[in-house]
């Protein structure tokens, strides 16, 4: 990339990013070495479009991404201030024609980040080298385009992003199985399938290994590997739709090659959106305090506190979430500071106890530390979200009207929120799905399930996307979901599609309910 | 230089303009094309794809949202990508919405859509002045005191009568030192334009086409306004009579009954001979129907245009908006009849979508 030149930043933002980094170093923030970078807004929106990584794969995707950011910025619609990349060493681009009251801002916020990438545990099996690891996908897939085309290969990402969010974010964490290594099927190899023979000379083999034993040795063998085989395919469920597509369907090599890229770099980015709240809450923790209580000159208070607040701001109908994440740290903090936790904390009913409970225990920087470890928004939500924050932050629960097409207030009752919002966390608010049976019918079939929770899948996204699975698996493609609270199947056998329902009606097909491809 | 972003940007053109992928068009998802008066909030169109994957309906979707409001208070459409998501979900899925002046907006459809710009025609015969604060004197309101200067003056006559002192730097000015703004009057060549929209208000026009007629008319308003320094708009509506109205009655009428439309081209033609001297007026005349009209009309219809409106037009487009009770006929009758005049544009106008074709085809001729 033309526009990386490390180490000349401009002698202003060298001496603050100096000052910035020692008192983040001093709050006990933890991170690896920063890169700055400063870039005009074109290339900002290039490799933000490119997801921070300059040296992507092509795709038109990207392409698009940058239309779009570019365009909104020059409309005023939208600006990009900063950019972080978790990456050892951690890349951040500053905009050039930002304030310098921004940049100081900005750098804050970045550190902020930088030690949550190293820190927070769902982050810990992420590839530290991604800046390196594109390229080497970027210039793969190049030379698959070359060999195959680039029209074959770019449809082919296609069908791969169309599947991208069926992973499984949480086996970087657990090992749910022995993994397959794809070069080493046959167990010992092909000798140790042959019975065991005993040394001997031609003219005595017979003899020492008569062929009756040895024929008995062998079938026994078969019927113990037969034995041994799961009786289902896979043995379990498996979430991780990309991973059993690349070992199980029948793609050419390149084809493998891009599947395994595109599913690799969904994990990389998958922690990304496990912590939005918390890591944005985080950096914007780390930004205020680090401002105000360093680096800001007075001289700079207006634009700061306005910047800040635009960060902040919220509208009915979106939830903000560095707002959410900085509120709650600094709730925790502050609770943490009095004890307002544990067993007592909670069986108190009386409410001016409560509010003028104040232990002084001073716990809370400690223990905002340790949730910025161990924590992914679900987890962090579930535990953290009070009755008395979701009043005091007027947070709502709002649902889609079918009659009028609005979005409506739901309710303000502290449950339905907390209902509502785990879901939404959920996954990234994505349906779950599992590859339940890989030969269906014994006919190889692909049989997949959805965990259903009460909102069901888009249906015209469904049937394409399974559409594209087909492409995959060449086979049949079938999803178990539930259609207005009936449970139902969706097929595709490679020129129709089929909804039909399961259970009582089973295999009643109706045919205004088949589309032709 | 090439950058790896243009192949890209130039790959993602191609789907849009349908050259490759026939498969990915159908997820092109462009924003509305509609400024929403009121809170001025304006939504841009730009062209995004979706691809399909494995995601929750509308139904039954909800999420968290923050601020007041009662149970029930509505807080959003559900074409809003982004509300139903709360936190998590990857950025791009949401229209964006800001606030546009009316300028601002007109450059942006230029640019979305490459219109050229209008060269006015006939010379410019009309000259206007204006004022303008460009001037200086030494007398005027306090209001309008030129500080800056005055200091400047104040400093030069201190130094000059050895009054500063840059160890006390002190500068009082007095009554000569004030100077003032003043302005100087400014001529330039005034075009005028005045804008005449026809539309069918027989009874086989739907709300849903005078939606698409008000949106279209919108775009049309603003592109034109941002062209010529005044823009006057009238309107007719007509069914087997034509009368002149306001705008508000203009989108609200709806009438029964046959469809003359040749009593809108009479009424717009006297009209212009009346008010709008083609000597001193760019002329638009922008008639919206859904083509049905009684048969023996059609033939004065294309007199009318020919023998008067069209040499007095600048422009004048047709939009016929398809309903599900028109014929649409009046569309091919002008088509034979006018094939190739300069300063006629046709535009079938299937649903909303259309708009932005039509808008093309309407202003893209720079007239």
């Amino acid at each position: 990339m033309s526009t990386v030149n490390t180490h000349d930043l401009p002698a202003d933002l060298r001496a603050i990013q100096i000052e910035t980094e020692g008192h983040a170093r001093d709050y006990g923030l933890d991170f690896y070495e920063t890169i700055f970078e400063v870039l005009d807004y074109d290339e900002i929106s290039m490799i933000a479009a490119f997801g921070g990584f300059p040296t992507r794969y092509p795709h038109w995707r990207f392409g698009m991404e940058y239309q779009q950011l570019s365009k909104g910025y020059r409309y005023g619609l939208q600006k990009i201030y900063e950019m972080v990349i978790n990456n050892d060493p951690c890349y951040a681009y500053l905009l050039r024609c930002n304030q310098l009251v921004d940049q100081k801002l900005v750098m804050a916020h970045v550190y902020g980040h930088n030690d949550f990438f190293k820190n927070n545990i769902w982050f810990s099996q992420t590839n530290r080298k991604m800046m390196d690891e594109t390229a080497n996908h970027g210039s793969r897939i190049r030379s698959h385009m070359e060999r195959n085309g680039e029209d074959a290969v770019e449809s082919f990402i296609d069908s791969c992003l169309s599947l991208e969010n069926l992973i499984d974010v949480y086996s970087p964490h657990i090992k749910r199985r022995e993994s397959v290594n794809r070069y080493d099927f046959d167990e010992g190899g092909e000798e140790n399938r042959q019975p065991s023979k005993f040394q001997s000379k031609s003219y005595m083999d017979d003899f020492i290994n008569p062929p009756a034993v040895l024929k008995e040795e062998q079938r026994q063998r078969d019927s113990d590997r037969e034995k041994a085989k799961p009786s289902s395919f896979p043995e379990h469920p498996e979430r991780d739709v990309l991973l059993f597509l690349i070992e199980h369907a029948p793609l050419k090599p390149w084809q493998r090659d891009v599947l395994t890229i595109v599913r690799e770099e969904a994990y990389y980015f998958a922690p990304q959106g496990q912590t939005k709240i918390m890591n944005e809450g985080w950096a914007s923790f780390w930004h205020s305090t680090i401002m105000t209580q360093k680096i800001l000159h007075p001289s700079e208070l207006l634009d700061y506190a306005d910047h800040h607040s635009g960060t902040m701001a919220t509208q009915p109908g979106r939830l903000n979430p560095y707002k959410l994440g900085i509120e709650l740290l600094r709730d925790i903090e502050e609770r943490w500071n009095k004890g307002q936790f544990g067993p007592e904390w909670e069986e108190c009913d009386d409410y001016q106890v409560k509010r003028h409970w104040d232990k002084q225990l001073g716990l809370g920087r400690k223990k905002i530390f340790e949730v910025r470890r161990i924590h992914n928004d679900v987890t962090f939500i579930d535990t953290f979200l009070t009755q008395d924050f979701c009043k005091r932050h007027q947070l709502f629960s709002f649902k889609h009207n079918d009659q009028n097409d609005l979005y409506e207030i739901e309710s303000r009752e502290f449950k339905k929120i907390k209902e509502r919002l785990l879901f939404n966390l959920t996954n990234f608010g994505q349906p779950i799905i599992r590859v339940k049976d890989g030969n269906f019918r014994n006919r190889g079939e692909l049989y997949l399930g959805q965990e259903h929770f009460g909102v069901d899948l888009r249906l015209d996204y469904a049937q394409d996307t399974i559409r594209h699975l087909h492409r995959l698996w060449t086979r049949p493609v079938h999803l178990e979901t539930t259609v207005d609270g009936r449970p139902t199947l969706l097929s595709f056998d490679g020129t129709d599609h089929s909804i039909r329902p399961l259970g009582g009606a089973s295999h009643d097909v109706e045919p205004k309910d088949r589309r032709r491809a | 230089m090439v950058r790896k972003i243009d192949r890209d940007a130039s790959r993602f053109k191609q789907i849009v303009r349908g050259k490759i992928k026939s498969d990915l068009r159908k997820y092109i998802t462009h924003g509305e094309l509609i400024g929403k008066s009121g809170g001025e909030f304006v939504s841009i169109p730009l062209p995004q794809i979706e691809i399909p994957e494995f995601r929750y309906g509308e139904k039954n979707r909800g999420g968290v949202g923050q601020g007041p409001g009662d149970v029930g208070t509505p807080i959003g459409r559900s074409d809003d990508g982004d509300s139903g998501s709360g936190a998590g979900e990857a950025p791009g899925h949401h229209i964006l919405e800001v606030e546009l002046t009316l300028d601002d907006l007109a450059q942006i459809l230029g640019e979305e859509l490459a219109l050229p710009r209008i060269q006015p025609k006939g010379r410019a015969n009309i000259i206007e002045e204006k004022d303008k604060y460009t001037g200086i004197r030494q007398t005027g309101p306090e209001s309008l005191r030129h500080f800056k200067r005055t200091y400047k003056k104040a400093l030069k006559r201190q130094i000059a009568s050895s009054q500063y002192d840059p160890r006390d730097p002190l500068v009082i000015p007095i009554r000569e030192d004030k100077l003032y703004r003043s302005w100087n009057p400014i001529t330039s060549p005034q075009f005028n334009a005045v804008v005449l929209y026809l539309m069918d208000v027989s009874g086989s026009m739907t709300d849903d086409q005078k939606e698409i007629v008000r949106t279209e008319a919108f775009w049309i308003d603003t592109w034109l306004k941002s062209q010529y320094d005044g823009v006057t708009t009238r309107y007719i509506i007509h069914d087997a009579v034509a009368r002149e109205v306001d705008e508000h009655t203009f989108y609200h009428t709806r009438e029964s009954g046959g469809t003359r439309i040749s009593s809108a081209y009479n009424l717009a033609n006297k009209l212009i001979e009346e008010f709008h001297s083609p000597m001193d007026w760019n002329i638009y005349v922008l008639h919206f129907s859904d083509g049905d009209n009684w048969g023996e009309d059609n033939r004065q219809c294309i007199g009318l245009l020919r023998d008067q409106l069209l040499p007095k037009c600048n422009l004048f487009c047709y939009g016929q908006v398809e309903s599900p009770y028109g014929s649409g006929e009046f569309y091919r009758e002008l088509e034979e009849a006018f094939d190739e005049v300069p300063n006629m544009a046709l535009s079938e106008i299937r649903n909303k979508e259309g708009i932005y074709e039509s808008i093309k085809e309407f202003l893209g001729r720079g007239r």
